[in-house]
């Protein structure tokens, strides 16, 4: 007699007819007996084609928008020979077996391009081994082609699914043929994203979507000045209202530290949210109206420009060469502490059970750090908890910082109670962490019409410093040097050149945002070379090509020129202004138009080129730097964050505006095929914008900006 | 710096202690009954009661858009009308009541442009576009500008919906696969 329980498990078996892992997952018991394929110890994707021939993809990356559920099946489906309607999708849920789940730096396409490939490969070669012992015949005479293996001579077929339990018996190839780029028939070419449609019918489920029975739902009084201590708390007029369930004490467990708060529940968020709106919460703020100041933390960071830096860097003796240079100066360049703002806001729903197993349905970017960080917060392994991942509607780094999820874990944990947190707006801009605010200090010096010395002095909080705490003093935020070493800057400064940073510290949370510091030092780097440009009496243009021998710098710089007709006569009152920047593996150069306008200036076109290397969906890579374009001329002239007496003046888009429709210039996206190793193509497209707008303001006005934000209607 | 909002809707919002009331609504073409506290704005309603999730929240003041929802064919900021200002016989409709059958025009264009990146503020942007359409069959840059502004994509799709509108009206006019093209 079969026993229910034996059912279960030889239908799951006979259900997973061969399994293609990256690595081992043998600890799980019902798939004890699939074959295991260690073709890359690095990451560590799921792939499974079932005996009907279904092929099912553990995606390691959440989609927050940048398309990576259509990037990383798409490296599946190309070697595996069939289309992506084939690949279904399951979203990976942090456990160790799958290796790094982080959508961020970039990373999807450029840490996934060799390994599911591979084993896309792995899987066709075991499939075509297979058809081929089964016909007798040499492999040489077998192919694969959608979904099945046929045979040249013959053409007879069999299907992955009719193929795939005795494939599984195979052993793995280790290093199977990877198609060549000549061949590739979805890799490069457009290809519509089949999430498209539930995207613009409403069905598309965020974080913020999801329902489970029995819920109660939470609102949060955060500390108005982030760090506060409650010192009293009146619930009188909540309690009053119908839904509110309770008022309790909780936390906001950021990485660095914790900030006390006060959690509404009620029945639904109308009501929790109205509930929070009557709460009357005294906050003990200590020092924190003095000490939570961008003013101050701006006026130490120009302090600090004042004085040398610790150096990561040198060529040369820059300081002794700038000194006796003739032909020299130097700058400030600013940019603000910016918040992310997608649009979802930060939302999570979790369960404590009683058992002590932790489900959790939440829209986050990294579901093996969101586990690494709910296993330390509230003493669990991993096996106990279980991450939904749903879409993330935008993130932009914002959804990698899990203050609201570990918000709901300790509700859940105390009221033992399943619990969705809700942050507002509110919330969202004046709670953090935001983007850091830093300082350009710039110095540089030509000789004979030629940029010949350069020093870039980093001013600011290190995010590296702040989040994972464990930097020494001296130690560099790699991220911070890093986006302005010489591996992303390809300048040749034929005397001398240096970069140097200054940490100044704040209590204002901060935290990756798109393209990094990318998005503050690419400002101050590119708008003043091209201040040094014009110091040597040369074209902007032609000032950056004469210093650099980088092949692929040099294409996408001409490239621009050409797309964007650099050399044109413009009338007076227009002008063109163009950057460069290397970031994530890529390279993007930005050309801006603006025209004079009263006071200010109008932008009237944008230019982009990208060298991203090997891409899988060029319409992919224009709608990326599209957004590019827009987050980076926001970060330009909408609003910065700002504190002043310890509270965010920022409150919602009233005050923390966005760019419109009616303000988003034309734009024009071209694509480089370097045939290099694929780059990033979320972020680079970032960095170069705000400084081609200054470059160009500066072209059309004469007026040099050097920090941001600023208003464009007014440049003064 | 100046912020261009259209349809901005201000209401007090003060708090006062409510009693649930019964409303009578009817969600594309759909009659429904829901006990809600009057001062509940339709976006909760629609999404926590009537159990429609597309309309999206985003920011509780009417400054995003992500809640836009057609009353009686207007769009409404649904973030910052409560319940109890919806008239008895309004015909709600919602991004799941458009195209039902089959896409609209709008949600086609949205496909063949590839607009959305999360998608998120889309629902909006689309009951928006709708609107316009209806009023303003063949739209010019200017009008586009002028129906989307109060609509915020933090993915910056600004481009591909204003090619989208374009192609959408094609459609719309029979003339399908002039301009808006790629």
């Amino acid at each position: 007699m079969t026993s229910r329980r034996n059912f279960l498990k030889t239908t799951s078996l006979t259900t997973f007819g061969f399994a293609l892992g990256v690595s081992s997952f043998a600890k799980d018991a019902t798939l004890k007996k699939i074959t295991p394929a260690i073709v890359s110890l690095e990451i560590n994707p799921f792939i499974i084609i079932d005996t009907a021939g279904n092929i099912t993809l553990v995606n390691p990356r959440p989609d927050m928008g940048q398309g990576s559920t259509q990037a990383v099946p798409s490296l599946l489906a190309e070697e595996l020979e069939v289309t992506l309607e084939k690949v279904k999708i399951v979203q990976s849920d942090g456990k160790g077996k799958y290796g790094d789940q982080t959508s961020g730096g970039s990373s999807s396409v450029r840490a996934l391009w060799q390994p599911i490939r591979k084993a896309g490969a792995a899987a066709r070669e075991m499939l075509t081994e297979t058809a081929a012992k089964r016909w007798n015949v040499p492999i040489s005479e077998c192919f694969a082609q959608d979904g099945k293996i046929v045979h040249r001579g013959s053409g007879k077929s069999l299907t992955y699914g009719e193929l795939a339990d005795d494939a599984s018996k195979l052993e793995i190839p280790k290093n199977p043929k990877l198609k060549e780029a000549k061949d590739f028939k979805i890799i490069g070419k457009y290809n519509k994203r089949l999430d498209v449609p539930e995207r613009v019918t409403g069905k598309a489920v965020y974080g913020l979507d999801v329902d489970v029975p029995g819920m109660v739902y939470a609102s949060i009084v955060h500390s108005p000045m982030l760090h506060g201590k409650i010192a009293s708390i009146d619930d009188t007029e909540t309690k009053k209202i119908a839904g509110v369930l309770q008022v309790v004490r909780t936390e906001r467990p950021m990485p660095h530290r914790k900030s006390e708060a006060v959690a509404v529940i009620a029945t639904n968020w109308w009501a929790a949210l109205k509930g929070k709106k009557a709460l009357k919460v005294q906050w003990d703020n200590g020092n924190y109206d003095k000490t939570l100041s961008t003013q101050k933390y701006f006026d130490a960071t120009y302090e600090a420009a004042k004085k040398e830096g610790i150096n990561y860097e040198e060529k040369g003796d820059f300081s002794a060469k700038y000194a006796s240079a003739k032909q020299k100066t130097e700058a400030n360049y600013e940019t603000p502490f910016l918040a992310h703002a997608p649009i979802e806001p930060e939302n999570a729903i979790v369960h404590v059970k009683d058992d002590g197993t932790i489900e959790i349905w939440a829209p986050v970017q990294g579901p093996d750090w969101a586990l690494r960080d709910v296993c330390g917060y509230m003493n669990v392994k991993p096996e106990q908890v279980k991450i939904n991942v749903t879409l993330l509607g935008g993130a932009f780094g914002r959804k990698a910082y899990h203050d609201f999820l570990l918000e709901a874990c300790h509700l859940s944990k105390e009221l033992k109670k399943n619990v969705k947190v809700t942050w507002t707006r509110e919330d969202d801009i004046t709670q953090g962490p935001y983007r850091p605010g830093m300082l350009s200090h710039l110095q540089g010096f030509v000789e004979n019409g030629k940029i010949t010395g350069f020093h870039h002095h980093a001013i600011g909080e290190s995010i590296a410093g702040q989040v994972f705490k464990g930097l020494k003093d001296d130690e560099a935020d790699p991220w911070l040097t890093g986006e302005i070493s010489p591996e992303n800057s390809k300048y040749n400064f034929a005397t001398a050149s240096k970069i140097s940073w200054t940490n100044v510290k704040t209590d204002i949370p901060v935290v990756w945002w798109r393209s990094v510091y990318a998005s503050n030092f690419g400002w101050g780097q590119e708008c003043f070379i091209d201040e040094l440009a014009h110091l040597a009496g040369k074209d902007p243009l032609q000032a950056r090509l004469d210093i650099l021998s980088d092949e692929r710098f040099r294409k996408v710089l001409e490239t621009l020129a050409e797309k964007a007709n650099w050399k044109e006569k413009l009338p007076a009152g227009q002008g063109k202004g163009i950057a460069v920047f290397r970031s994530f593996d890529s390279i993007s150069a930005a050309c801006v138009t603006v025209s004079k306008q009263e006071n200010g200036v109008k932008i009237d076109k944008v230019v982009s080129v990208i060298d991203c290397g090997y891409y899988v969906n060029p319409d992919n890579v224009k709608a990326q730097t599209e957004g590019n374009i827009v987050m980076g001329l926001t970060s330009a002239i909408k609003d910065g964050i700002t504190f002043t007496n310890g509270v965010c003046d920022q409150t919602n888009f009233h005050q923390f505006n966005l760019m419109r429709i009616n303000e988003a210039p034309k734009m024009e996206i071209h694509i480089i095929d370097s045939g290099a190793n694929p780059g990033g193509v979320g972020e680079p497209g970032l960095p170069p914008i705000a400084p081609a707008l200054g470059n160009a303001i500066f072209a059309a006005t004469g007026k040099r900006i050097r920090k941001l934000p600023f208003d464009i209607s007014n440049i003064g | 710096m100046k912020t261009f909002v259209k349809f901005y809707i201000s209401l007090d919002s003060s708090i006062t202690t409510t009693t649930m009331a019964v409303f009578n609504l009817t969600v594309n073409n759909k009659k429904v009954k829901v006990d809600v506290e009057p001062d509940m704005p339709l976006l909760w309603v629609i999404r926590d009661f009537v159990g429609l999730k597309g309309t999206k929240f985003g920011c509780g003041m009417a400054m995003c858009g992500a809640c836009t929802v057609h009353l009686n064919g207007q769009p409404i900021r649904s973030c910052q009308t409560p319940i109890s200002v919806v008239a008895k016989n309004a015909k709600i409709t919602t991004i799941e009541g458009i195209g039902e059958v089959q896409l609209h025009a709008v949600q086609q264009a949205w496909i063949d442009e590839q607009v959305p990146q999360c998608g998120y503020c889309q629902s909006g942007q689309i009951m928006s576009a709708v609107a316009l359409l209806k009023t303003t069959p063949n739209p010019t840059d200017e009008d586009i500008d002028a129906a989307m502004s109060g609509n915020l994509c933090r993915c910056g799709t600004y481009d591909r919906i204003r090619k989208a509108i374009h192609k959408a009206s094609d459609t719309i006019k029979g003339s399908a696969g002039v301009g808006g093209g790629r």
